[in-house]
């Protein structure tokens, strides 16, 4: 049964369905809505057609409540409405305008229907109004949802791009790691090496923290995890490269490094690394 | 938040332990979970279902699959009939062992999962629930 | 009920653990490895677990106690292939497989086994 704020709306779709898609879509392409980034036409009316589908579905439905089940066809196709616009380079705002601009053909339908009776007719302009406001905003929400996932995956990639793992010699890795550590991606990092590890069989790693301005409890504890996780496999790992003012911290916030070997430079833990493998570098005659 | 999948899976033995991590590990790639965050959940789940049969002297899983608007999680509620736990502080804590030499593992579980509920009563059963989120 | 199987290298015993185990298996595990350094006279194994995807407490017990039983037998044991997921998820869950050794892969669990082997026959020599 369709929820009592709608069912005049309902019924209005149920009869008009053809000329008010009609109506929509001049009114899309006539007002220029779409200045940085238009849709074809054929997918503007492919885009309008499935939405105006759904809208008629759900208005007939029994609920006022976009979030509710019964509206998750709609809110599907404006999701994909949203995407598909913002790939275009659309703004969100040009997305929303046209889902506003689907009042006016229908207001003009009302006025029709309700010409005697004004208090009806502004009762059932509100409803629509504040039925197609709320799905404006809906795609606006979504293109920001969107920008959201992509700006999440770049920093993703950065942050692989930005701490690679690399063989100083057979057998020992080094991670150099630059700039402010957070959580996550001191996580990324030390996943990264103990996969590099796993796959090169490198029984010594030396995590770099020179370029490490400050390291705070969660970001020291993740970095001893790591080394026990590696110890776990067989392998172990030198953390060199720690300034004076990281080791004020350190011992400030109480984390224990207990067994972990430390160096002030990378280039001291290399050198203990090769000794452990065996190696020493000689002057060649 | 909506359900997208669930089912049932009985936890009498300890050779119902495997099947059940293999389920964990279905439901956990499905919603989408790093590999890492795979293991955390199946080993939390295989450390909960040991204690369900060997000490809970047996019960049963509801796994879910979970779906809220951003995310997917699942869900897994352990329920068995057993003698309960009379002091569950103590029995999160590491290294308790029942006397029979066997770990209760639920404080690692903890560490292991996003959220993490039990209720138990000496002679009334005890119920735990992990959920984690990708 | 496939068994997990055992490999004789030179003085060593390789055991390939490429199933999800359940608890017969680890026990049958546990019986067939201490028959076999018995008969073979083995006196170091490797117990190969990159198939491994789950380390559990119940397994973590297993191999702590196939590492005790082979000690007892006058064997070394050395895990080796850990997958990383898997310790990451051990350090998490609190396990420290105390008194296990591990390598990377058979051939530096080897290159321990044979070191260790080199070091208890320097133990024996005793000064005239």
């Amino acid at each position: 049964m369709t929820s009592p704020q709608f069912s005049k709306i309902s019924a209005l779709f149920d009869s008009h369905e053809d000329a008010i898609l009609a109506d929509w879509l001049q009114a899309q392409s006539r007002s220029g809505i779409f200045r940085s980034g238009a849709p074809r036409q054929a997918d503007l009316k492919q885009q309008s057609a499935t939405l105006l589908r759904s809208l008629r579905d759900a208005l007939r439905g029994g609920s006022a409540d976009i979030a509710s089940p019964e509206w998750a066809g709609v809110r599907g196709n404006l999701e994909d409405m949203s995407r598909a616009n913002a790939q275009l380079g659309a703004s969100p705002t040009e997305t929303a305008s046209s889902i506003f601009s689907l009042k006016q053909p229908v207001f003009s339908r009302l006025v029709e229907q309700f010409k005697g009776d004004p208090e009806e007719l502004s009762t059932q302009m509100g409803n629509l109004t504040t039925l197609l406001d709320k799905l404006g905003l809906y795609t606006v929400e979504m293109h920001q949802k969107s920008r959201e996932a992509i700006i999440v995956r770049q920093q993703q990639e950065m942050m692989e791009l930005s701490t690679p793992v690399v063989e100083l010699w057979k057998g020992i890795l080094a991670v150099p790691l630059i700039g402010t550590l957070d959580s996550q991606r001191t996580q990324v990092v030390m996943e990264n090496l103990l996969q590099k590890i796993a796959d090169t069989g490198a029984p010594i790693a030396i995590v770099d923290i020179t370029g490490v301005p400050t390291v705070d409890t969660l970001v020291a504890q993740h970095l001893l995890k790591t080394i026990s996780a590696a110890r776990l496999m067989g392998a172990d790992c030198i953390v060199s490269g720690i300034r004076p003012q990281i080791a004020q911290t350190i011992v400030h916030l109480g984390v224990a490094l207990g067994d972990v070997l430390t160096k002030a430079t990378l280039a001291d833990a290399f050198g203990i690394a090769l000794k452990r493998m065996g190696l020493t570098i000689c002057k060649s005659q | 938040m909506s359900v997208l999948r669930s089912e049932a899976l009985p936890l009498k033995s300890t050779a119902d332990i495997v099947n059940m991590r293999q389920a964990v590990r279905r439901y956990a790639v499905e919603a989408g979970f790093s590999l890492v965050d795979q293991t955390k959940l199946v080993t939390a789940a295989s450390e909960v279902a040991r204690n369900t049969i060997v000490y809970g002297l047996g019960g049963s899983a509801k796994l879910e699959l979970l779906n809220n608007d951003t995310r997917k999680g699942v869900h897994i509620v352990f329920e068995d009939s057993g003698p309960g736990i009379a002091d569950i502080t103590l029995a999160m804590k590491d290294g308790y062992t029942t006397g029979t030499g066997l770990g209760l593992g639920l404080g690692g579980a903890k560490r292991l999962v996003n959220e993490f509920r039990i209720e138990s009563r000496p002679g009334e059963g005890t119920r735990v629930e992990l959920t984690r989120w990708k | 009920m496939e068994k997990i199987p055992i490999l004789k290298i030179d003085a060593f015993l390789l055991v390939t653990i490429q199933v999800d185990m359940n608890d017969s298996l680890a026990m049958e595990l546990q019986e067939d490895l201490s028959d076999r350094i018995v008969k073979t006279g083995a006196n170091g194994v490797l117990i190969e677990i990159s198939a491994l995807e789950i380390i559990d407490s119940f397994i973590g017990r297993m191999l702590g106690n196939i590492t005790a039983i082979a000690r007892l037998l006058g064997a070394d044991t050395v895990v080796v292939g850990m997958r990383p997921a898997v310790a990451i998820t051990l350090v998490e869950l609190g396990l420290p497989l105390a008194g296990i050794r591990t390598a990377l892969n058979v051939e530096r669990g080897l290159e321990l086994l044979g070191a260790s082997k080199a070091g208890e026959a320097d133990d024996e020599r005793s000064p005239v």
